[in-house]
């Protein structure tokens, strides 16, 4: 099979979205004529003009909300957040509207729309270029939340989101673009809410999504050369949450670690903790253990990046605490 | 060569600042390429004279905050290179402690309210530093920076009004270097004459050429006068370029040779030095002694930052919360 970027396969997902639905539209900063800041779009504003492909000032919370009111009269935008921490400008449109839109207008309203943009960290980038929101999108009901970890995931989440009839927040990550992976020639689409067992195992579960699933691979590397086995559960979707995949893997494995690049309180390891217990408890060999960032802002300097993060080290520490070894 | 008001030393002093601004991020410029500085690094390498303008305009009480293009908006306040160069090293000494990076350059000692990435983000906490200032019954000025791609956020229409409608004491100064990015002025907006935002809100304002440090200064001169006597806010757009792309990333693509060497061509050090030499003010000689001085400060403040520490991992949970015992997850 090709390989191909994870950002030419958000491209090509794009592409052929627009291709095929002419209400589907990209709007953003810097994505016609710079291609990009990330170059997700190169090439784009060449094939659908300025019509579809549209630059807008640094003016986060207008187009949001133009964004969501195109929505509502027929049109499946896709809005670009250059990273999710200039989302926060915008959110008010995204909560207040795009998630609340349906509900309150008693099903007349749907929005058919995505927010999409990198998401968390990507090195040495300060307090306000560092952070994760996944868990607050998906504390939000009417929205669904995709963070995909590879360039396959990565294109079929794409179209079901643009085709999807919902608003859908896709979050992708700086450290993951230049990423390569196997993408068929072919078109398919991927379902939301689904996760993935990307490595099977038998004495632990490691459950993750997004780039720092890198650090979990890594690990489970280091880890079968000392004979533990870790099968990974890549959630993919964290609204709604594929529970049922995760605990199936617990119950076989009877350990779970889970790994989020996010700060520990209310997280998405909070939730997945609270509903396996709930449904597995019986099968737990171990209390369920998580790696999440530590507590605090991310500062600037290299030595506090390092303390901050989830990486393959710490995971190796805590799997072998839940192993006992 | 038309008759001046600025004396012989004002001349010096802004040569001085300037080419110790220019030589200082091209420094950072390189040491980017060398890895020593990361994450965002964005110069302000042509802008100059905004800065050096604005230093002998203020006093010492008065407050600056800006966004991230911050590497030299401290120095106007008095903050030695060095500290700066340290916090772009990620050092322990360095302005920030190696917390905030180059977007994030705090000095409260010398009433520098920091480097905001957040575009715009900045708008609405100048005019909040300048009510405290009005609250508090002093005669301050906040000098609140911003670029023109930040002036379509709507934070600052939001700003402005309650600044005009409560007559807060802050110049609000747009760096117009023409691009966001990649994106030209012209691209963003039909109103591309800045400094007429401000009219909606009744805001006095004007437009400044600032590749000339004397007209940054007259304008500057006006509108802290207008803020201190307590009659409100002032817009001032200055009118400048930025030489490099927008970030060390950027290839700036997005614009023309000429249209950099046109601005090159107005370059407002060589138009103080132009100055100093044909008034006689300095000869050959003084100049020289100046550009060994300011280059020797730009080592030093690298020999200052290398041989500085990064903070130690223990510093992680320190400077979160005013509260010294924060119980923090910790696992
Ligand atoms: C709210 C927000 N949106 C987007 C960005 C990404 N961004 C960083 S700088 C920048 C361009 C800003 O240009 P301008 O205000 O003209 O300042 P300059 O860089 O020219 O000094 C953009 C879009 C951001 N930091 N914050
Ligand atoms: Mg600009």
């Amino acid at each position: 099979m090709r390989t191909i970027q994870f950002r030419e396969a958000l491209r090509e997902a794009l592409s052929e979205e627009m291709r095929r639905d002419p209400n589907v539209f990209l709007m953003g900063e810097e994505v016609a004529e710079y291609n990009g800041a990330y170059k997700v779009s190169h090439g784009m504003l060449d094939e659908f003009g300025d019509k579809r492909v549209i630059d807008t000032p640094i003016a986060e919370l207008g187009f949001a909300g133009i964004g969501v009111g195109a929505a509502m009269n027929g049109l499946r935008p896709v809005i670009e957040f250059m990273t999710f921490n200039f989302s926060l400008v915008a959110i008010d449109q995204v909560i207040n509207s795009a998630a609340k839109m349906l509900s309150m207008s008693g099903g007349q309203y749907k929005i058919p729309m995505v927010f999409r943009g990198p998401t968390a960290s990507a090195g040495q980038l300060g307090a306000q270029h560092s952070q994760a929101f996944e868990n607050w999108y998906a504390n939000t009901p009417g929205l669904k939340v995709i963070v995909p970890s590879n360039p396959y995931d990565a294109k079929g989440l794409l179209k079901a989101a643009i085709r999807d009839d919902d608003p859908v927040i896709f979050m992708e990550s700086e450290q993951m673009y230049g990423d390569k992976g196997e993408v068929p020639d072919g078109e398919y689409l991927l379902p939301i809410g689904v996760a993935d067992v990307k490595r099977k195992g038998t004495h632990v579960t490691i459950v993750s999504f997004g780039k720092i699933m890198k650090a979990c691979f890594a690990a489970a590397d280091e880890l079968a050369k000392e004979g533990i086995e870790a099968e990974i559960v890549d959630l993919r979707t964290v609204r709604p949450i594929d529970y049922a995949t995760v605990i199936e893997s617990v119950k076989k494995t009877n350990r779970l670690v889970v790994v989020e690049e996010a700060w520990p309180l209310a997280s998405i390891s909070t939730e997945i903790t609270y509903m396996v217990q709930k449904n597995a408890f019986d099968y737990l060999d171990a209390p369920i253990r998580r790696i999440t960032t530590a507590d605090v802002p991310l500062a600037y300097a290299p030595t506090l990046v390092e303390e901050f993060m989830p990486n393959a080290a710490k995971i190796i520490k805590v799997v072998k605490e839940v192993m006992y070894k | 060569m038309a008759k001046t008001k600025f004396s012989k030393e004002t001349y010096l002093m802004w040569y001085e600042q300037m080419l110790l601004m220019r030589k200082f991020e091209e420094r950072a410029g390189q040491l980017y390429i060398q890895q020593k500085i990361r994450g965002f690094c964005h110069l302000y390498i042509g802008q100059e004279a905004i800065a050096a303008g604005a230093m002998s305009t203020i006093k010492a009480d008065d407050n600056i905050i800006t966004a991230y293009r911050d590497h030299v908006h401290p120095f106007i306040k008095g903050v030695e290179p060095k500290y700066v160069m340290a916090e772009l090293y990620g050092k322990f000494t360095g302005v920030s402690k190696g917390k905030g990076g180059s977007m994030h350059m705090f000095s409260q000692p010398h009433r520098v309210f920091g480097g905001h990435g957040i575009v715009g983000g900045q708008i609405p906490l100048g005019a909040g530093i300048a009510f405290a200032e009005k609250y508090k019954g002093t005669n301050n000025v906040t000098l609140c920076y911003m670029g023109d791609g930040a002036v379509r956020q709507g934070a600052l229409h939001e700003a402005f009004n309650m600044a005009m409608l409560w007559k807060l004491p802050v110049v609000f100064i747009i760096e117009n270097n023409n691009y966001a990015m990649g994106t030209s002025v012209e691209r963003t907006s039909n109103v591309v004459e800045l400094y007429t935002l401000g009219e909606s809100y009744d805001m006095p304002a004007a437009p400044v050429d600032a590749m000339s440090v004397e007209a940054v200064h007259d304008a500057m001169e006006i509108a802290v006068a207008h803020c201190r006597d307590g009659k409100g806010p002032y817009l001032l757009e200055m009118k400048t370029y930025r030489y490099r792309g927008h970030s060390m990333s950027d290839p700036a693509k997005y614009r023309t040779k000429e249209e950099v060497e046109e601005y090159k061509s107005q370059d407002p050090i060589q138009r103080v030095l132009t100055t100093l030499l044909e008034k006689k003010y300095a000869t050959e000689a003084q100049i020289e002694t100046i550009n060994d001085k300011v280059n020797l400060i730009v080592d030093e403040s690298v020999t200052f930052s290398e041989e500085s520490p990064f903070p130690d991992a223990s510093e992680l949970y320190k400077d979160v919360y005013a509260q010294e015992d924060y119980p923090f997850i910790r696992e």
